[in-house]
């Protein structure tokens, strides 16, 4: 048996060795930092060996939960998900079907070109440019000046009150084009004699929106869903970590951005570890729900 | 020729279009505009722009802000280190993945499933931050230029796109190369990879965007300066500037310059953004196919 399976393995030993090389790297970089997380349940110090810390059970987590911090972290990140959810999920659809509505294939297709584009600047800039703008002596308090003279500047990402909207509109300048890309490609593949005998029967444009397009791709619209409310607990890292100061941090700390100031700048690593894991099972409960409830309901899901 | 007919266009319908095209030309210049301003002011006099007031065209075009960022030891350094993780990482990656993926997309290979499920389980659950941290660290990765390349080097999502690819290629002509006497190793390398140029197009634009844009790595898994990406030293200044009255910092280097600290970013922005632009109409042809590929497996 050993014997017949050695054999088979060297008939296909280059095959084995590309495939293992994969293996191995997931084994290091996935595997490893997964078994990573029982320091959550340990005392871990950079100087001790892991098998030789101490095993502290849930303390981390009671202490997470106490935490009062914490419970404004988790907050802001569902305030801002849920923000996200309600306007930015949304918006790529209509944006398609818009899109989808122009007759001038050329216009259609140079909006594309420039709807796109956001997506391939970093955050860097693009938070670059947000806080040239939006502060006391930016774009918008010269616009607002030009407006109304009695106008006092405000630095707007000095104010802790502005920052939801400020993180849910940047990330939809940056990201609307590019998550209308999905719902363009399943709006393509309607079969336009739908659109053909509901034109004959004296359907509106509308009409045809509501009745044809829309039903066409609630499968697709179903997909992005389950993944969207799978990440209600990720919130763009990138983008909080450009935009977050310490004058408006009260509202733009989020789970992430704290696990890194837990964990790797003030290096309480098994307390940053518990509040990553405990996102981590959410995250996945999530998932899970998300995906059950969706299924039930439109019949889509993602397996 | 067949006769072209129209159906009479009704007045709402009219106005329907009216509405949807002035509404695209106004989404358009939300898009444009803040990247125009970036590249109007980064060719304004530094000085000069504080006074505000500037919109559509520099009112007193200078390249001093470019010639500062050139000479700027530190901003060149950080361009080379971006170009360098850029092209190596992005090398490496697509190859080391594309070889996996070619193993993988091999119906009869022993162990398959289990190597697809380990594959699948990291696509749900990961480790997080600190423990990957902890690894780096145990590894030596930490502060060293190869933190862009080895961690980075595999990616399932591409997988399962490579994978795609491959299996539409006839069987057939491996075959053949197989009675040559060639392995698989040299099969993949020779005959598969020549053959899947749009594929590898398409991973390696996406990952060199990555690759390009990345600044988190930079912040996180590096303190020494010179290692630093172009986009870490941005997010630095960037950030210093954060909750002060950024706009009219402290002018940089020689005093009397009419370069302030707020152009040479501007300047430093665009000449980072700008590689992206110019690849981007390649870039376009390429990623609605892989974004769909994408989708559709994953």
């Amino acid at each position: 048996m050993i014997s017949k399976l050695w054999l088979r393995f060297k008939k296909e030993r280059y095959l084995q060795i590309m495939a293992l090389l994969g293996v191995l790297w997931m084994v290091i970089f996935n595997y490893i930092p997964m078994y990573g997380v029982i320091i959550a349940f340990k005392d871990y110090s950079i100087i001790k060996k892991l098998s030789e810390v101490d095993w502290v059970g849930f303390n981390w987590f009671i202490e997470v939960f106490q935490d009062e911090n914490f419970v404004l972290v988790i907050r802001n990140t569902l305030a801002m998900s849920f923000l996200k959810l309600l306007i930015a999920f949304p918006l790529p659809i209509v944006f398609a079907i818009m899109l989808n509505e122009l007759r001038l294939k050329r216009f259609k297709r140079f909006v594309q070109t420039v709807s796109y584009l956001p997506h391939f600047l970093s955050w860097v800039i693009l938070g670059g440019i947000l806080m040239a703008w939006l502060a006391d002596v930016g774009l918008f308090n010269e616009i607002q000046t030009l407006l109304n003279p009695n106008h006092t500047a405000v630095n707007y990402l000095a104010k802790p009150r502005y920052f939801y909207s400020i993180a849910v509109f940047s990330d939809i300048w940056k990201e609307l084009g590019w998550n209308a890309i999905i719902y363009l490609a399943a709006i393509s593949s309607i079969d336009p004699q739908m659109y053909e005998a509901a034109t004959v029967d004296g359907a509106s444009r509308l009409h045809k929106i509501f009745y044809i397009t829309l039903p066409s791709i609630q499968g697709t619209i179903a997909i992005l869903f389950v993944l969207a409310v799978a990440g209600l607990l990720n919130t763009n890292f990138e983008q909080i970590l450009v935009l977050k100061n310490s004058l408006n941090a009260p509202t733009a700390e989020v789970i992430d951005t704290y696990v890194y100031r837990m964990g790797i700048q003030a290096a309480r690593f098994s307390y940053a570890t518990a509040i990553g894991l405990f996102k981590s099972v959410i995250a996945l409960f999530l998932l899970l729900t998300a995906n059950k409830v969706t299924k039930k309901l439109t019949g889509h899901g993602l397996y | 020729m067949k006769k072209k007919f129209r159906i009479k266009v009704r007045g709402s319908e009219l106005a329907f279009d009216y509405v949807n095209i002035a509404i695209m030309l106004i989404i358009c210049f939300i898009t444009i505009y803040p990247i125009w301003y970036a590249v109007i002011l980064s060719f304004n006099d530094g000085q000069d722009a504080l006074k505000g007031g500037i919109f559509w065209f520099p009112r007193v075009f200078t390249l001093d802000n470019y010639k500062a960022v050139f000479r700027n030891s530190g901003i060149v350094t950080a361009y080379m280190i971006t170009v360098m993780r850029t092209v190596i990482g992005t090398a490496t990656s697509v190859f080391f993945t594309a070889m996996v993926a070619y193993a993988f997309s091999k119906p009869n290979i022993m162990g398959r499933k289990l190597y697809m499920t380990l594959g699948t389980i990291t696509m749900f659950f990961g480790g997080g931050l600190i423990p990957f941290f902890l690894l780096l660290k145990n590894l030596h990765l930490l502060n060293t230029f190869m933190v862009y390349i080895v961690p980075t080097l595999f990616n399932f999502f591409n997988l399962l796109i490579f994978m795609s690819f491959f299996r539409g290629i006839p069987k057939s002509m491996e075959e053949s190369a197989k009675m040559d006497g060639a392995n698989d190793l040299i099969i993949f390398i020779r005959m598969i990879l020549p053959l899947s140029k749009p594929v590898l197009a398409t991973i390696a634009l996406f990952t060199g965007v990555w690759h390009w844009n990345d600044y988190f790595f930079g912040v996180v898994y590096i303190n020494d300066v010179d290692l630093q990406p172009i986009q870490t030293y941005l997010y630095k200044i960037i950030a210093e500037a954060g909750s002060s009255r950024m706009a009219i910092s402290n002018p940089v280097g020689v005093s009397k310059s009419n370069v302030t600290s707020n152009s040479i970013k501007y300047a430093t922005m665009v000449a980072t953004t700008l590689p992206i632009v110019l690849v981007y109409p390649f870039l376009q042809k390429y990623f609605v196919k892989g974004i769909m590929l994408g989708a559709v497996k994953g």
